[in-house]
């Protein structure tokens, strides 16, 4: 599934005394088989502007068009939207209310009207695609750790097979393997099964090594969609809003300044190493 | 967040009625609505619109937000107004059907209106210009002298302020968990009355479960830095009247003699003729 907006606008709470306009002028091509970095300062719009592509939220003005069909025409099918384009959300605590993690995960297909039987099976397939085996089946999805919880909320919504799969972000609060765990995971995932993911994050670090492009959010408005080393190349730029490009740039970029002949595309540290041993050989 | 600490009726302004002490918006609001029932008379509500006008542009809030309070009874003024203009007896004005409108219904009926519209105008200017924090407090300290009678008045405060404080983080909680399962297909929506309630199990569970595990973090932090109840509690902002308050005092004083000396001697329904 292709998706696209076309001049969104978001107000919160319009025609109150608390309005917060919260995106502004969205115009982003989202296609197929892509892994794509959501990046922006804690406020600047990331959330809100995910939950308009499976439609939780409804624009204030401008549109949304899903394999060329605008999703706010009378009579589109939201439901089907939500199953296609599947939504895991910031804290999995909002989501898990089941008795055991594998009816949990099943309540997703079953809202889809599937049989037994399929249902099942899905689920035992996005549990084993988020690495969690047999024994946690029958767990209490309450006594499990931070990170085992995302993992069971991203096998929830895996198991309803979406072609957009969207992460806000799935990394916080992790220590650094399981985020390196999880977010190897999602990688994999995307290879293969080809599906788009789109991963929110306020960590520049986090998604340098995974993605290939990056949209960077500020004060609800798109700063810049491209390919991760051209975004970098802002580093500075990126400093004023908040945030940092990756460690690996303010090396290659310290070291260019100092006169040494190195590329400062590079994003992640395999990369960068390569680089500097290419430099030191010349 | 703004929207973190106040419960949807608070309107953020700079005026004098958002920095008068709560104690004194919250007796000049029940003096108010005792007024419009005491005195009723055509000359004393002149009175109270202008009273009330000027509470209003002093206020500084603007004026669609004082009148939404008025939607919710609607329905409520509709039927009492009907009422009282259909089964009050008196001298006739108009028949309708088997219905007599009298004098005295239209009479009873434009009083009541006024009443009700005045009060719930009324009672929105105090929510409107005072957090409801500042509300409790003042109720707190103006209630402070029912201890004598083992009233505990202060930990009622707190229960009210911490409810209070609550409501609007559990209404975001809840919008939040009810998207997070409508993205699993969840329906709030459709089905019967038994098929609703269970789908209400998805939102209610983790709703419960987050309501709990924030009272326990509550209270093990109220605990961390020593609160042990009422007794013995200092203030940050202890609330004292100040001059503006104490004029404010006078001010509603003044008033209420004013009502009730126009709803004695000046009977413009006399003049009027009824
Ligand atoms: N439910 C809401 N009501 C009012 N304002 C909101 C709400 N949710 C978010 N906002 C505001 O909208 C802006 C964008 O928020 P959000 O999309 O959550 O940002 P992010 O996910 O990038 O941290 C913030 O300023 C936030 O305070
Ligand atoms: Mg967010």
């Amino acid at each position: 599934m292709v998706l696209k907006t076309e001049h969104l606008n978001y107000i919160y709470g319009a025609g109150t005394a608390f309005e917060k306009q919260a995106l502004k002028d969205i115009n982003l091509d989202i296609p197929e088989n892509q892994f794509i970095g959501i990046i922006g300062h804690t406020g600047s719009g990331k959330s809100t502007l995910i939950q308009h592509l499976n439609g939780l939220i409804r624009a204030t003005s401008g549109a949304i068009y899903a394999d060329g069909k605008n999703i706010y025409e009378d009579g589109y099918d939201k439901k089907t939207l939500r199953s296609k384009v599947g939504l895991v959300f910031q804290y999995p605590e909002h989501q898990l209310f089941e008795t055991d993690v594998f009816s949990d995960v099943c309540f997703g297909p079953k809202n889809l009207g599937l049989c037994t039987e399929e249902i099942e099976e899905r689920a035992r397939e996005a549990l084993s695609q988020v690495g969690l085996d047999h024994s946690y089946y029958r767990k209490s999805p309450f006594e499990l750790s931070g990170g085992q919880k995302r993992r069971v909320a991203i096998a929830g919504i895996l198991a309803m097979h979406p072609d957009v799969l969207i992460l806000d972000e799935p990394t916080a609060g992790l220590d650094p393997r399981g985020r390196d765990e999880i977010l190897d995971q999602i990688e994999k995932l995307q290879k293969e099964q080809k599906i788009t993911v789109l991963l929110v994050s306020h960590s520049m670090e986090d998604v340098a090594n995974y993605v290939k492009r990056i949209i960077v959010m500020n004060k609800g408005q798109v700063l810049y969609d491209d390919v991760p080393s051209r975004v970098f190349e802002h580093y500075q730029e990126l400093e004023t809003v908040g945030l940092a490009a990756p460690q690996v740039t303010y090396v290659t970029q310290t070291l260019k300044s100092q006169g040494w002949d190195i590329d400062t595309s590079v994003t992640t540290i395999e990369e960068a190493k390569q680089a500097i041993l290419k430099a030191l050989n010349k | 967040m703004l929207r973190d600490i106040t419960l949807g009726q608070y309107y953020p302004a700079s005026s004098v009625l958002h920095r008068l002490d709560p104690r004194v918006k919250l007796v000049a609001t029940l003096a108010f609505i005792v007024s419009l029932f005491a005195f009723g008379s055509v000359s004393s509500y002149f009175v109270a619109t202008i009273a009330l006008a000027v509470v209003i542009k002093l206020s500084r809030v603007p004026f669609r937000f004082i009148t939404k309070g008025l939607k919710a009874i609607f329905i409520l003024m509709l039927i009492t107004v009907i009422f009282n203009l259909f089964l009050t007896p008196g001298t006739p004005v108009l028949e309708v059907w088997k219905f007599t409108i009298t004098m005295e219904g239209i009479r009873t009926a434009a009083f009541m209106a006024i009443r009700l519209i005045y009060l719930i105008m009324g009672s929105s200017i105090m929510t409107l210009t005072t957090t409801p924090n500042d509300l409790t407090d003042g109720m707190e300290k103006g209630l402070g002298f029912l201890k004598v009678f083992h009233v505990p008045v202060h930990e009622i405060a707190m229960m009210m302020s911490i409810a209070l404080r609550f409501i609007p983080i559990l209404m975001d909680e809840t919008d939040k968990i009810m998207k997070a399962q409508m993205a699993r297909g969840a329906d709030f929506e459709s089905g019967n009355l038994i098929q609703k309630a269970k789908n209400m199990v998805p939102l209610l569970v983790p709703l419960f479960i987050s309501a709990f595990r924030r009272a326990n973090d509550l209270a093990m932090a109220m605990e961390a830095r020593g609160y042990h109840g009422g007794e013995g509690r200092t203030k940050m902002h202890p609330l004292e009247y100040k001059k503006t308050d104490k004029t404010a005092y006078v001010i509603l004083l003044m008033y209420l003699l004013l009502m009730f000396l126009t709803s004695r001697y000046v009977k413009i329904e006399t003049w009027l003729g009824f």
